[in-house]
């Protein structure tokens, strides 16, 4: 079994030479102007472009396909069924999941994981059960959690970090016994770009007895995620981080797990057979997609996980990687800048802040320059907190960035360092 | 298209890097916290009000430029002024900083080199949370205020 560092350096080794002005080409917002400056979209961690071919998969659904899913016995509504259920064929392959059943629609990250809190915490935790997460998590990983704390008395409990921005795994270790019913856990931190060593800890977390949610909002968009390889529980994404459309996200459960599971919302799609006397359920995945889902976005998200599959997840990550390293490079010659997260396995995700500037100052001058990037908590006030701080500024890299690109960030913070009265 | 000369003035860096009137206020009988979440600007202003006049204002928070410059223009403005000289203040700084085409308001004093604030509406919640802040000490407001 390989640890995440080492397949890290392998995805870096393979370096599957990207051809970034062809993926340009595919991405139409990018020929955009920012105050006059060509735009360089570095918040990818936030939401990134959209490919002209998710796009058009989105317009052609509504031109040549739109009907509702499920229950027409029109030709249209079963077209329209066969492309939403191809989607999440598509999902399942990238996912390397056993079955499409083990894959439900949901409206994003947030919604997989408020799903697994509501459905099998409420079924699960009893007073004094404990439920783990750490420190790097964002909100969407803390509230959903604490909510069902607070509804069943099980308590939260936190895996804390290092200076660096690792999990401190012994802590965790310590942390895990027979009161961990649960442990949720970013495999990738949207702020520091750590790449936690999920696998690892879920096989920890099943020796004590728990299941484990991975949140994978910010590593299905960099890293080859295999849920059986990895043995997740549970496992959240969105679409939109992904090249996909907004309001589209994917929870992967254990078919087990899943169908033990009470439903999480009431409503049609999700039925077997309803009476007044007595409900009974669809089978998963239908169970959890309660209501018309957005049938065009999924489809579309379909659509999107084809072109990742054709640029090659590997080939995105390693090119990443080089622009990581060499923002890394060249923010050493910026006098008080501190780059927050430099654990050693990371995805290309560039927090840091300048002495004397606030992140909200630096992003409104890089905004000037057309560099878009993050400037706030990020989700993530408990991290901030560690750090000491009350925000950073956060560039994060997609498939499309370039050299130049970075090149205009320290262009921009040279610029900010100026008008600060910080550099001459 | 917006200058950030506009909006970054001289004016503003120094009083981003030294902030007047900043620390607590012993003799405040008013005070009230302002807390921009997203932006993690925070700010807590302390009054110091007898017989309808501001006869002391100071601050103490963390936040941009923007928000700090403009708590500390805000003190220096509203020192010695009465409750409606200070209603007026607000009302038109307000005004100032969210209306595009409208003239700067009369009377305005140094807090005219926050107009600029107008053409950046991401930052008009930085320069206006030591306003509302203002307001809710003003006012007897407890719970923290937010522009966002």
């Amino acid at each position: 079994m390989k640890s995440t560092a080492q397949e890290v350096s392998a995805v870096t080794a393979a370096a599957t030479a990207l051809d970034v002005a062809r993926v340009r080409a595919d991405f139409p917002i990018l020929q955009t102007r920012v105050h006059g400056k060509p735009l360089a979209y570095l918040d990818n961690a936030a939401t990134c472009q959209k490919p002209r071919a998710v796009i058009e998969c989105e317009s052609r659904y509504y031109e040549t396909l739109n009907a509702n899913i499920h229950r027409g016995v029109h030709d249209l509504s079963q077209r329209a069924t066969d492309a939403y259920e191809a989607a999440r064929s598509k999902t399942r392959q990238f996912l390397n999941a056993r079955s499409d059943k083990e894959i439900v629609f949901t409206r994003g990250t947030t919604e997989s994981i408020n799903l697994v809190a509501q459905s099998y915490g409420r079924a699960n935790l009893r007073a004094g059960d404990e439920v783990i997460v750490s420190t790097m998590e964002h909100h969407s990983n803390i509230v959903p959690w604490q909510m069902i704390c607070e509804q069943t008395g099980a308590v939260l409990r936190v895996v804390p970090i290092t200076d660096e921005g690792e999990l401190d795994l012994e802590a965790y270790r310590g942390m895990l016994g027979a009161r961990t019913k649960i442990v949720a856990i970013a495999h990738v931190s949207n702020v520091l770009g750590t790449i936690n060593p999920v696998r690892e800890m879920i096989a920890q977390a099943h020796a004590a007895g728990a299941v484990v949610l991975v949140d994978g909002a910010q590593s299905a968009p960099h890293l080859v995620v295999d849920m059986q390889a990895l043995d997740c529980d549970f496992f959240a994404l969105s679409s939109h981080k992904l090249y996909g459309p907004t309001g589209i996200g994917v929870l992967y459960g254990k078919q087990a797990l899943l169908e033990a599971m009470p439903p999480y919302q009431g409503g049609g799609s999700m039925i077997s057979r309803v009476s007044f006397a007595k409900t009974t359920y669809a089978p998963v995945p239908q169970k959890f997609e309660a209501g018309t889902p957005h049938i065009a976005g999924t489809i579309a998200f379909g659509a999107a996980l084809d072109y990742v599959n054709s640029v090659g997840l590997d080939a995105i990550a390693a090119h990443e990687h080089s622009l990581l390293d060499y923002a890394t490079q060249r923010a050493q010659s910026v006098p008080g800048l501190r780059i927050i997260g430099t654990a050693r396995a990371k995805v290309g995700v560039f927090s840091f802040v300048v002495d004397g500037i606030h992140a909200h100052d630096l992003g409104t001058i890089l905004d000037h320059e057309g560099v878009a990037i993050r400037a706030g908590h990020h989700c993530a006030m408990p991290l901030m907190e560690r750090y000491g701080v009350a925000a950073t500024a956060r560039a994060s890299f997609a498939a499309y960035n370039t050299r130049e690109e970075v090149d205009a960030l320290f262009n921009g913070i040279e610029r900010a360092r100026k008008l600060f009265g910080r550099a001459n | 298209m917006s200058d950030l000369r506009e909006l970054y003035q001289e004016v503003i860096f120094d009083h981003n890097r030294r902030p007047r009137n900043f620390g607590k206020l012993a003799s405040a009988n008013r005070t009230a916290e302002g807390f921009n979440a997203l932006c993690g600007d925070r700010l807590t202003l302390y009054l110091e009000i007898a017989d309808d006049k501001i006869h002391n204002v100071m601050f103490e928070g963390s936040g941009c430029a923007i928000s700090t410059a403009s708590a500390s223009l805000l003190t220096e403005t509203l020192k010695g002024k009465s409750l409606e000289e200070a209603e007026a203040l607000f009302q038109g700084f307000h005004k100032m900083v969210t209306e595009d085409d409208a003239p700067v308001p009369e009377g305005m004093g140094k807090l005219t080199v926050l107009a600029g604030v107008r053409e950046f509406p991401a930052r008009v919640k930085c320069a206006t949370l030591s306003w509302h802040t203002l307001q809710a000490a003003l006012h007897g407001e407890h719970a923290p205020v937010s522009t966002e």
